[in-house]
Order: structure tokens, then sequence, then C-alpha cells
């Protein structure tokens, strides 16, 4: 029903000759553009290698660790010199283990008994931890009481740092932690072979310890086990039933909009406005202990739900109308339309929003300070109720400590942690492939 | 299909038509989206086993009649339908009437092909699944290879009912919605422009299959294609600004209309 504009409307003489100016310049400026693109991936490539490097340079070497291996005498005069084991098994759970694996090493590098100053600096090449060790594998054979068996002794960490070359060794002896003396025992043991790197299975399984050596992030692990399973199990459910009513059912009207406006909202306070919450409503109002992982999985979980929201609804969105109407055209009732179709197709969405949601979640440190699980526990918890700590938190309080040898646990954490998150990014780029359709 | 059992065909109709029923009845249809008035006070019958072309210009609403007719216009946000719309004698916006079961009555085919991103197979079960048309999978067997033979698909999918219905041709995937509307046994199947997206080959193929589909179904049209109108149909409306300009036979309407405004429409004048 338009006018049909006629020939004669248009004055012959303007033709303007115009084809030729500025194409050059939208040319010029396309390059330009796209060498700004360029220069912002390399720029952001270049900061990601950066970032990589110096954690991994830095992180490698906490997966080894460094120990002493040799012969040692589980001597019943030290372990159990009135032989009341028989009568009271607590005997050798107290028993002087720390001067078993001593008299080993001195007897190794021929110091005397006597001794007494040498004898202080043998024992400071071990870890205080192989108490536990060698009480552990008496107490799992007492029949090893009296004889002489070949033991890896973790080095005390100082060793450790050295052995690594950590440590600069041109400092004088009085401002180190290990004397010139120590320093020669290493090179004979070295030298022997006893004082060797192994894979340091330590750092996966260890709880909390003020021995750099003997720390691990096996608490930290299960904390963060717990918590993104928390997470998965309340914010999933949660998240994707309030996306699909919002999404599909709510009336849009004031009120729907009021909602979606403070759920982006939330999607953007800091973190540590959750803990606070986690605070205030879970611990001191709801009485949960703090320091649980539960009380962590519920913070992380309204962190996360705004994220898993949004993404949800996305997905929602993006799946075709079309398929709606085929559906609803068939006769299938609202329900069985979202729930048969529109949700399937909108699953990679759901599943790349949620997985994303969770890495958030595992890498989160703020809120977890707040509910107090920035805590030294050693002991693995063995419900959500009882304490422990996150891999993020472990990272934070190992970042605080002074010893040279938690430097190279902090990094090595680190990669731990990116490892995680690496392999959750790959699990939400598999999952988006296999649900991957196409219409 | 060959020109006799055409001619059997036409005759058979013949003379159903002469004593016409109808098996929709639209009266005094209103549509209002929010403020905007989209259809005036429409009357419009829609005579059994016939097919009903529905033509006009752009945003004449027509589509928007059609969607009247199952009411998918209940999908969208402030959409006001007011007057009455009867099938058979059901008043289809009676408070009584539950939508999920018009709309298994009153199937549809969408303009874009819309196959569920599903098998061939999948694609035609899924409406006689939730509607219990089929007792075991013998059952469904049949009822998804007699739709694709209604739909004149099945000697072309029958050795891959079980792959993706998307990965059929357009005009086939087309052919597989219109099974698909098969499946669930309608009375009455609307289509809105079925064979915009399609080549002139399997516009050709659409064309043969709806005329077919008429000895079972009543066939309403939404149709931009005069041509189209005219070789399928057995009734046209022709609406204009939202209202009923005519309502004829085909024959008589692209000959002889009553209205100057269907005159110059078919003509080409305007639209």
């Amino acid at each position: 029903m338009t006018d049909a504009i006629t020939p004669a409307a248009i004055p012959a003489s303007a033709a303007p000759p115009r084809r030729d100016i500025g194409i050059k310049r939208r040319y010029a400026a396309e390059r330009r553009f796209r060498a700004y693109g360029i220069a912002a991936i390399s720029f952001g490539l270049l900061f990601l290698f950066l970032l990589l490097w110096s954690v991994v340079s830095k992180g490698y070497t906490a997966f080894q660790q460094t120990t002493i291996t040799i012969p040692v005498e589980f001597s019943e005069q030290i372990i159990d010199p009135d032989n009341e084991r028989q009568t009271d098994p607590r005997k050798l759970m107290t028993a002087n283990y720390p001067n078993v694996a001593r008299n080993a090493l001195a007897k190794v590098l021929g110091v005397s008994t006597d001794d007494r100053a040498a004898l202080r600096e043998v024992n400071g090449l071990i870890s205080d931890s192989i108490r536990t060790q060698l009480r552990d594998m008496v107490i799992a054979n007492p029949a090893i009481i009296g004889t002489t068996q070949t033991v890896s002794l973790l080095a005390h960490g100082n060793v450790d740092s050295i052995f690594k070359g950590q440590v600069d060794l041109t400092v004088g002896e009085q401002n180190r932690r290990i004397s010139d003396r120590q320093v020669g025992w290493m090179n004979e043991l070295s030298a022997s072979g006893a004082l060797a790197k192994q894979f340091n299975a330590g750092i996966f399984v260890n709880g909390a310890s003020s021995r750099p050596e003997a720390a691990g992030v096996g608490v930290a692990l299960i904390g963060s086990f717990y918590m993104m399973l928390i997470v998965l199990v309340l914010a999933l459910p949660i998240g994707v039933a309030a996306s699909i009513y919002l999404e599909e059912f709510a009336p849009k009207n004031r009120f729907t909009d009021l909602i979606e406006v403070n759920i982006n909202n939330l999607a953007a306070v800091p973190s540590i406005v959750y803990g606070l919450l986690g605070l205030a409503v879970f611990i001191n109002f709801m009485g949960l202990p703090r320091s649980a992982s539960l009380v962590g999985g519920l913070v992380l979980t309204l962190m996360t739900l705004p994220t898993i929201i949004i993404a949800t609804r996305a997905a929602l969105k993006a799946v075709p109308p079309s398929i709606r109407a085929a559906a609803l055209g068939l006769g299938a009732s609202k329900m069985q339309t979202i729930f048969h179709h529109v949700l399937p197709l909108a699953m990679p969405g759901i599943l790349t929003g949620t997985i994303i949601g969770l890495a958030h979640a595992l890498g989160e440190t703020a809120p977890l300070l707040l509910i107090g699980m920035v805590a030294f526990v050693a002991n693995y918890p063995t419900t959500p109720l009882d304490p422990s700590t996150a891999l993020p938190v472990q990272i934070y309080m190992w970042a605080n400590e002074a010893e040279r040898a938690f430097v190279e646990r902090t990094s090595g954490a680190i990669i731990i942690l990116l490892l995680f998150l690496l392999v959750m990014n790959v699990g939400a780029i598999l999952l988006r492939r296999r649900f991957e359709r196409r219409w | 299909m060959n020109m006799m059992s055409e001619a059997a065909v036409e005759k058979a109709l013949e003379q159903k038509m002469s004593d016409v029923s109808h098996k929709m009845i639209g009266k005094d249809v209103s549509v209002y989206y929010g403020e905007k008035r989209a259809l005036f006070d429409v009357n419009l019958n829609v005579r059994e086993n016939t097919v009903t072309a529905l033509i006009g210009p752009s945003g004449c609403g027509k589509s928007t009649f059609l969607r009247c007719l199952n009411r998918m216009n209940d999908t969208i946000e402030n959409c006001r339908v007011t007057g009455k719309i009867t099938l058979d004698t059901d008043d289809i916006y009676d408070k009584e009437i539950d939508v999920v079961e018009l709309r298994a009555r009153v199937g549809m085919v969408f303009q874009k092909p819309n196959p569920f991103p599903k098998s061939i197979y999948e694609n035609i079960a899924y409406g006689p699944r939730i509607h219990g048309l089929a007792r075991n999978k013998a059952d469904m067997d049949q009822v998804v290879e007699a739709s694709l033979q209604r739909a004149g698909l099945w000697s072309e999918v029958k050795d891959r009912l079980h792959e993706s219905g998307t990965g059929l041709s357009g005009g086939q995937q087309q052919r597989l919605c219109i099974a698909r509307a098969v499946a669930v046994s309608p009375e009455v199947i609307l289509m809105d422009e079925p064979c915009s997206a399609l080549d002139p080959i399997a516009t050709a193929k659409v064309e043969e299959l709806i005329h077919e589909l008429r000895a079972n179904y009543t066939i309403v049209i939404v149709t931009h294609s005069m041509q189209q109108a005219a070789r399928v149909s057995q009734r046209t409306a022709m609406f204009h600004l939202g209202q009923l300009v005519e309502e004829n036979d085909t024959d008589k309407m692209f000959t002889n209309p009553d209205d100057q405004r269907t005159q110059d429409y078919i003509m080409g004048r305007f639209g």
C-alpha cells in the first residue's frame, strides 16, 4: 500500500560522486580494529602465561619431598625399656620415637651418641613428624621391635628447602637455619643416595601442620568436596526451579520485574557480604557449628544461586519458540512442553552455568573466612558438620606462613586448585558437547 | 495421484459439500493485543472436509484468526479474544474446555518446519504418547507408520526412522510436521503458511498432500500465494486490516469476487 516512487521524483543531477570517499579509511579502520583485538588477546595470553609460569615454577617442587632412607633399629631399649607393652598398649603410643630415628641417623653419620650438641644437630635434619610415622609402623606390627628396618624418614623442611636449592648457602651460617655441619652431612647422605627426593603424596592427604614438610591439603580437599556437594545438591534444583518458574510461568508484572532486578543485583554482591549473612543467619541465629563445611556450603549456595538462575534463564530463553509452539500445538501441556522439550534443549546452557558457578564457589575465600573456616584443622572431617577448611583458605593460610618451605606449598596448592578448576571446565565443555543439539 | 482417483475424491466431496456442515463456526471474533485491536468482529465458518484458505496482505489478521481456532493465542501475553468460536457444538473458549484436549482435536502446522531435535520416530510418537493413543510398542509403530504414510513420507524415511528429524530436507521436515500433527488424529488441521519456507518442488508435494488429507480432515490454511490458494482450497476467505472482506467458493473468488478489494488484491494492485 506504499505509494510508488516514480523515477521523476529523484532529481537527475543528484548522483553524488561519493563512492571513492572513505573506502580506504573504512578498510584502514577495520585493519586497525583487528590489530587492537589481536593486541588485546596477546596481552591476555601473556598475563595468563606469566601467571601459570610463576605458579608452576614456584610450586612444582611441592610435589616432591626430601626423605632420608636409612636402616632404623627399632630398639626395645628406647621404645619399651620396661617391657610393658603387653599390659599397657598405650606405652607404644607415647614411646620416644624421635630418639629411635635420631640414633639411626647418628649411626649412619658416625656421630657419637655422647655428643649432645651434635645429636641435636642430627635431629634437626629429620622432621618431627616421623614420630607418628614410626609410631604407626610399630603399632601396625609390634613384631618389628628389636629388628632393623630400612625406613624413608621425612627430612626437615629446612633440609628440604636447601636440597631443592631454594636457600642461598652463601649467607652467613648464623643467619641460616641449617649449620655448615648439617650441610656437610646432607652432602654425605646425598652422595650415598640416602638423601633423595620422592613423590610427595603427603601434600594430597595430610591435614594442617605447622611443619611444612608434613602439611597437606587433605582436610581442605575434603572440606571443599563437601561444600561442592552441598552447593550442587541445593543450588542446582533450587536455581533451575526458580528459573523455570520465572521464565515460563510467572506473570510479567512489577513484582516479578523487581525479583528479576534483585537476582541480577545479587550476582554482583561482594562475596564477603554473603559471609556476613551466613555468620548472622546460619551460625548466630540457627546455631550451626563454626568452621563446618555445611555452613560453608550453604553460604556458597546463596552465592552461586544468582549465577545459576541467570544462566538457566538465558538457556531457557535461547530455546527457539518454534519448539514450544510445536509441542503446544500437539496438545502438550505447559509442564510437558517444558520438561519434555525446552529443558532438555536448555540443558547444555544450564550445566555450563552450574559448573561455572561451582568453579566460582570452589575458588571463593572471603565468605569462608567469616564463618570460621580459616582454621588449623589437622584431622579429617567425617561429616559436613565437623570443622574443616577449604582449598583457597588453605592457600591463604599457607601464604601467611613464614617458613621458606611454605612458599612452594602455597604454589603447589594453587596448582591443585587450578587443576580442579580445569577438570571442572573440561567437564562443562564435554557436557556441552554431549547435550548439544542442532535445530 | 492420478486423475481418476482425484475425480472420484472430488465427486465424493461434492456430495458432502451439498449438505453444508460447518466444522468450526466463528461468531463476532475480535482479538486485541493489549490496546491494539487486530481482528474486528469476524464471522467465518469452516466447512467440514474442506480446505479453507485465508488470504490477505501482511498484518491483516489471517494468522491471528487461525491461531484463535486452537487457542494458540493464549500463549501470547496480553492477547484477548472476544466473540464465540465453536468446534462442532463445543464453545472452545468455554471455561470447561481443556486447551490441551482442544489442541489435540485441532492440530497445527507452522510456517517454518519445526521438528523436535529428536529421531523421526520420536517426532511422530510424541503426540500419541502424551495423549495415550497407543497401548504398546507395536501399536505405536503402527501409528508412526500410518502417520508417515498419510504424509507421504514413509517410503523416504522408513529406513532411517531413528535418525534425527532435523537432518531431513526442508520439505521433508514440513511433511514430518504434518505427519506429527496427523498422528494425534485431529479433526481439524491448521496450517500457517506451510510452504513459505519451501522450494517449488517441496511445495508441490505439500500441496498434493493437503489435497489428499482433505478426505479425512478439515483444513484451514493461511497463504500468501494466490496460486496456492487457488490450487489447494475449495473455500477462500479474504482478510484486510483485521476485517473479513469476503468469504466465498475459491472458484468464484478468483474469477468473479463480490468485493472490489478482493479483486484488487488478487490482481496484485495492493498488498
